[in-house]
């Protein structure tokens, strides 16, 4: 059995991991509020940029933009991957990766060409380590812990006009999707072309937008925010689901500790009373052979 | 009472406002645009500038900034789509380099085929670690 001085000084360790854990929790559950809370406010503009695109799918007869057209023949795919940029968050980038990586082993074995685009320092190495072609990438210091659009339409702008200019047929993004504090869901979704639900609705519109200057530059615009809106999202959910699952870590980390220091003071304690017991038979033993 | 129309100015990050109005004017590409309520269908891009708002019983116009956007009338409905950066063609190119440039330093060390063997231990790895530490975690 270990002396009662290392048994200390193993509490002492444990219970200062602890402190470290249970204020990583804290900031992560404040952090967590905020992420959730811009999360929420990135929704409207979504919402409403799908409508007005969905209006415009219907209003819009002469002019179709390359964002809606599926191409018969998809060679070779575009991959934005959105994770965290720190680790300690549990399973999340495990379990987003995971997925990428066999959707990518698919894609690979039906013969089509993949290009990345890392968002969050760990997406990154994962994907450089497993030798996949990135061709851009957005880390750490570039977005810290708020999604922030202006750094986020150059890494975007790559992929789309890879796919503009057909070096990819289709674009997929994967990320996490916040559920709820406890559950966060790695999805991947497809990007470019613009899914069925944008014209999904039925209610055919007999007019149409006057536009300014033209039609085509207008919906341009528009079709290329709605996918960054869409990205944007999709960052703000993953952050959201980061900063969970770092406070679910962390505090799963801090109850761990304490268990242990448990378990530590019992020991210690055992440990105590055994050289107590054992130092009292002794002075009985030598009164007695007195 | 006049006509009112439903304002909404939204960006990626935030809802800036929403609420009615009887009159708006918007900076638009082709010069400032006046929008009474029952305006014809209308799709536009906006400078950056402000939005002035002529709110219901109040006299003062009410002031909204915006760094363009794009810009949806319809007979009862405004919606301004706001950009939250200041966007040009340009300002786009050169962030789109810079992403492709941390890319490319970043990845020196990068390997020509996919090693999805590796990647796939490497995970596995990661997996099991978590598995056992939830295994540790029902232990206790």
């Amino acid at each position: 059995m270990a002396s009662g001085k290392e048994i200390r000084n193993k509490i002492k360790s444990v219970e200062s991991t602890r402190k470290i854990t249970k204020a990583m929790e804290m900031v992560a559950a404040s952090k967590m509020r905020k992420a959730q809370d811009r999360m929420r406010a990135a929704r409207p503009y979504g919402d409403k940029i799908r409508r007005v695109a969905g209006n415009l799918s219907h209003a819009l007869t002469d002019y179709s933009h390359p964002f809606m057209e599926v191409r018969p023949e998809q060679k070779s795919v575009g991959l934005i991957v959105v994770t965290s940029d720190k680790g300690l968050c549990g399973g999340l980038n495990t379990n987003i990766l995971r997925l990428a990586l066999n959707r990518m082993k698919e894609w690979d074995a039906e013969g089509k060409k993949l290009q990345v685009t890392a968002i969050g320092s760990k997406g990154f190495s994962f994907m450089a380590r497993a030798g996949a072609t990135i061709v851009s990438h957005l880390s750490g210091s570039g977005l810290g812990d708020t999604p922030r659009m202006d750094k986020l339409i150059g890494p975007a702008k790559v992929q789309i006009d890879a796919y503009l200019n057909g070096e990819i047929d289709v674009l997929y993004i994967a990320y996490t999707r916040f559920i709820n504090t406890m559950k966060q869901e790695p999805v991947i979704e497809q990007l470019l072309p613009l899914s069925g639900d944008l014209v999904g609705s039925t209610t055919a519109n007999r007019w149409d937008y006057v536009y300014e200057p033209d039609a085509k530059s207008v919906i341009d615009d528009l079709l290329l925010r709605y996918v960054e809106a869409v990205l944007y999202q999709s960052v703000a959910e993953n952050m959201a689901s980061e900063q969970s699952a770092r406070m679910v870590a962390m505090k799963s980390a801090s109850d761990n500790a304490k268990n242990v220091i448990g378990e530590l003071k019992l020991i210690y304690n055992k440990a105590r009373q055994a050289t107590i017991t054992k130092e009292l038979s002794e002075i009985v033993g030598g009164a007695a052979a007195v | 009472m006049p006509l009112r129309v439903h304002v909404d100015v939204v960006s990626a990050e935030e809802l800036i406002f929403s609420g009615e109005a009887e009159f708006a004017v918007f900076p638009g590409e082709a010069g400032e645009l006046g929008i009474y309520p029952r305006h014809t269908p209308l799709l536009t891009r906006v400078k950056p500038g402000a939005i002035r708002l002529k709110i219901p019983d109040r006299n003062e116009y009410e002031l909204v900034y915006v760094s363009g956007g794009i810009l949806e009338v319809q007979p009862t409905l405004i919606t301004l789509l706001a950009d939250t950066a200041i966007r040009a063609k340009s300002l786009d190119e050169a962030e789109a380099l810079k992403a492709k440039q941390q890319a490319e330093e970043a990845a020196k060390l990068q390997q020509t085929d996919v090693n999805y063997a590796a990647a796939e231990a490497e995970l596995a790895k990661s997996i099991a670690q978590l598995q056992t530490i939830k295994k540790g975690r029902g232990g206790h």
